[in-house]
């Protein structure tokens, strides 16, 4: 049996812009019921029907689990991005029908934790909203260090700030702010998490300096959803399907694949839950792996590549789809 | 050791220098001969950030070849009940970026990690390596008493007297092993006791 | 129409009979003449009327006893209910899923009234009336996953997931089959079956995992598991092994048909929506020998699937002191004939 979710059918109740790249989207069930009870770090994959096209990209929910009568998602503006974000600024608009998947935490809270250590960068503080919210309702003990570029692109700053205090921290690269990593992670009393969601740099940044500090990988969590990248046109037999497919410039492999009407399941569309996991039958040319699911090992086979976000460029691709 | 084991049975490895701040090593008798081991792959500076706790054998061995490794703190204890108080204390005051390595017995390990799951650190993040007795603590699932340095295949529960298997099923919260009684559908039937566990 | 709650005991007279409805709504496990270990797990959907899947939560004629049978277990042994700290919310979690569900599938006996987090349980069958504040434990006479599981039938592990595992970390298990919470609270998927035989070998457990993470919110799926149990013993749990175990030496070629009991349980597997645990509810169904061969095709295919049972599960499932007399007596029930394919009776 295959896994995925169950899909949901919401209302646009609100579009809000947040600042001048963000915007904040709210979603209400359309037969007026509670939406479910979803945990802290939890997203929702949105499907955006754009003409001809049907985009399916995840959010985290930003609002607070204790309430359900409508979930929120910021999105941030991506001018050079493959439209997704472009298509919800422009074309969202309150009382606009849409289906959404029912949450998926891919990035959730350890409960064990004495001590939760959040660090965001930019739009990456969308999953704390969510957290903070969760563990302030229930007394968890947590600190949140905030990078964003300019206090004018500190999205949700403010509000957070204004929840919790001290436990806030904010640094703003327009005035040479930077957290003092080492420091801040040699300080961490025994048993604390820590979470790190933000540009790819950051979580490579964060994670490669708490490995080196002695922080044993089961107590650091990320979550970076690699938006798919754009690449050469490539053609793709599908064997299973008996289907031969072209994945276009701007077109997600696994986009191609169910625009051929093949369904494979999938959670996160992000190259992190492993649901799209490929076989390749054989291949002449180069993979280009984007995913962090598969081991490097597994990348080097030439045997396995996740849909979602990894591309191939070459002759020929045959997979079992 | 058993040939054929399940997967609940801990596997113990190797010890091998962490990165981290602060290294805290617990060994029992031999156990310090694998820190000794250890101590020369580790690199230069490598024991000016540790700290080596250590219960002496009954013939108080090894003691000074731990000395020689010039650790920041050294401290021995007679068992493992009179370190309890430090090592906790040591813990509930320490940061993230403090490694732990035990080595010695299965007890000792076991225990040790016990304390330190407590206290927050994931036990695969432990390095842990088996050096001398096999001895089993067990746990008689029947009445929960803890029988120490349990060397017999069946093993008699010292709180309850019931024959028990002495399972390879594995317990870290509990630091034991499980034992079963072996004739509980017939009490009559008395299995050989062997001396299984050296 | 409410069900009729027997009156009936699970231990000393081991007066435990199913009525003729129940005995043709047996979830019983075995689609073909064989058995092996598989991963059978399917999709936790609403089945047909009058089958014990006609609700996802099944309450049935022994909820009462089966109740009272708890409460006497762990007044004798309380660690047979655990939750470790971190697993309050899940908790909460579990007490909203089976009030919610059985409110659902039987509003004449259980009503649930929610007003914000103001909320009013009623539970007919057990005389309670309960208003408590969701999410604060102090307004509840025992933790969440206490109270609610003193009121709900079967067993219940709750799993935290984390780092690509599953961790038992919380249980409610009086009716179990030979496995100790006691002892296995706080380990991993792979380590609380490590004694299951064969099954690891076939890679069935993870493959099972892999499937088991990737539970979706309000997609439940299920899986039977059986064995059998002298007497309709529901407290087989290895603490009392050395007062159950002589059980099973008294099995002769008379008393088969009553003291024999195919044990079946329905396992299912729930996302929990505010912890991301997942909740392993294991439904335990008892029916005797004699209720058993009243459907002649089940009677031909359990002497065939006994019969033909590999060693090493008859041994672990704790067959083997009476499996040539069980199987001696189901022979004479089976004259060969074929067996439709399928779980239910002909």
């Amino acid at each position: 049996m295959s896994t995925g979710t169950t899909k949901l059918d919401v209302v646009v109740s609100d579009v809000v812009p947040v600042n001048e790249l963000v915007t904040r989207f709210h979603f209400r069930r359309r037969d007026g019921e509670l939406l479910p009870t979803f945990s802290g770090g939890a997203h929702v994959v949105v499907e955006m029907r754009d003409g001809e096209r049907t985009r399916l990209n995840p959010y985290s929910l930003m609002g607070s689990p204790l309430d359900t009568r409508e979930y929120t998602i910021s999105v941030r503006r991506d001018d050079v991005g493959r439209g997704g974000s472009l298509f919800m600024h422009n074309s969202v608009k309150p009382g606009l029908e849409m289906v959404i998947s029912y949450p998926v935490n891919l990035f959730s809270l350890d409960l064990r934790a004495k001590k939760h250590l959040m660090l965001a960068g930019g739009i990456g503080i969308t999953p704390f909203m969510a957290q903070t919210a969760q563990l302030a309702g229930e007394g968890g003990n947590f600190e949140l260090h905030y990078t964003c570029r300019t206090a004018s692109l500190g999205t949700y700053a403010d509000v957070l700030r204004e929840r919790y205090g001290r436990r806030v921290r904010l640094y703003h690269d327009d005035l040479e702010e930077r957290i003092e990593l080492d420091r801040l992670l040699s300080s961490q009393p025994l048993g604390t998490h820590l979470y790190v969601c933000g540009p790819a740099g950051m979580i490579n940044w964060v994670r490669d300096r708490a490995a080196a500090l002695g922080w044993p990988p089961e107590t650091v969590h990320y979550e970076h959803f690699a938006a798919p990248q754009p690449g050469l046109p490539f053609d793709v037999t599908l064997a299973v399907s008996g289907k031969t497919i072209q994945v276009g410039e701007q077109q997600s492999l696994l986009e191609a694949i169910e625009a051929a009407g093949v369904d494979p399941p999938y959670l996160c569309r992000g190259g992190v839950c492993g649901q799209c996991e490929t076989n390749v039958i054989s291949c002449d040319g180069k993979f280009i792996h984007n995913d962090h699911w598969l081991s490097e090992e597994e990348h080097r086979s030439g045997r396995k590549i996740m849909p979602c976000v990894s591309r191939f460029e070459g002759n020929s691709l045959v997979l079992e789809r | 050791m058993a040939a054929k084991t399940i997967i609940s049975r801990p596997i113990y490895g190797t010890l091998s220098p962490q990165p981290g701040k602060h290294h805290l090593f617990i060994a029992d008798a031999e156990g310090a001969l694998a820190i000794a081991d250890m101590a020369a792959k580790a690199p230069s500076g490598f024991f000016e950030g540790a700290e080596i706790v250590f219960i002496p054998g009954p013939d108080g061995k090894y003691v000074a070849a731990l000395e020689a490794l010039k650790p920041a703190q050294f401290h021995t204890a007679p068992s493992f009940a009179s370190l309890l108080p430090r090592l906790k204390q040591t813990l509930t005051n320490a940061h993230m970026g403090l490694r732990l390595y035990l080595a010695g017995t299965e007890g000792l390990i076991g225990q040790a990690m016990q304390v330190a799951l407590e206290a927050g650190i994931d036990h695969t993040s432990m390095q842990t390596e088996h050096r001398g007795s096999l001895a089993r603590r067990m746990q008689c699932v029947h009445c929960k008493g803890i029988t120490e340095n349990v060397t017999t295949q069946p093993a008699t529960c010292s709180h309850c007297g019931l024959l028990l298997l002495v399972r390879d099923h594995y317990s870290r919260r509990l630091a034991a092993f499980q034992g079963v009684c072996i004739n509980a559908e017939d009490r009559s039937e008395i299995p050989p006791m062997e001396e299984a566990f050296p | 129409m409410g069900i009729t709650f027997r009156k009936e005991t699970f231990r000393d007279d081991f007066t435990f009979r199913n009525s003729p409805e129940h005995i043709r709504r047996f979830p019983f496990p075995f689609h073909e003449d064989s058995y092996m270990y598989a991963v059978n797990i399917e999709p936790h959907v609403v089945g047909p009327k009058g089958s014990v899947l006609e609700n996802l939560i099944d309450v049935d004629e022994h909820y009462v006893a089966e109740m009272q049978d708890r409460a006497l277990v762990l007044a004798e042994d309380p660690l047979r209910c655990q939750s470790l700290p971190h697993m309050t919310l899940a908790g909460w979690d579990l007490l909203e899923l089976l009030m919610e569900q059985q409110a659902l599938g039987y509003p004449e006996h259980f009503t649930l009234e929610r007003n914000g987090d103001r909320w009013r349980w009623i539970n007919r069958p057990l005389g309670i009336d309960d208003t408590f504040t969701f999410g604060d434990t102090s307004t509840l006479p025992y933790g969440p996953m206490e109270y609610i599981t003193r009121q709900s039938q079967g067993d219940f592990c709750i799993l935290d997931q984390r780092d690509g595992n599953l961790w038992m970390d919380a249980g409610m298990v009086t009716t179990q089959a030979d496995w100790s919470l006691d002892f296995d609270i706080g380990m991993n998927f792979f380590e609380w079956h490590a004694p299951v035989p064969l099954a690891h070998e076939k890679g069935i457990f993870v493959r099972a995992l892999k499937f088991l993470i990737n539970i979706q919110q309000g997609k439940p799926a299920r899986r039977l598991n059986w064995t059998m149990t002298i007497n309709p013993r529901l407290d087989t749990s290895p603490e009392n092994y050395h007062k159950w175990g002589p059980d099973r030496t008294t099995v002769t070629p008379e008393n088969v048909g009553d003291k024999v009991h195919l044990r079946v349980e329905l396992q299912s597997f729930w996302r929990l929506p505010r912890s991301n645990g997942i909740v392993f509810p294991i439904r335990c169904y008892l029916i005797k020998m004699d209720e058993l061969v009243t459907q002649p095709k089940w009677a031909r295919r359990l002497h065939r699937v006994i019969r033909d049972l590999p060693e090493e599960l008859a041994t672990y499932k704790g067959l083997t002191r009476f499996r040539p007399t069980l199987v001696e007596w189901l022979s004479k029930l089976d004259d060969g004939s074929p067996t439709s394919s399928g779980f239910g009776p002909d």
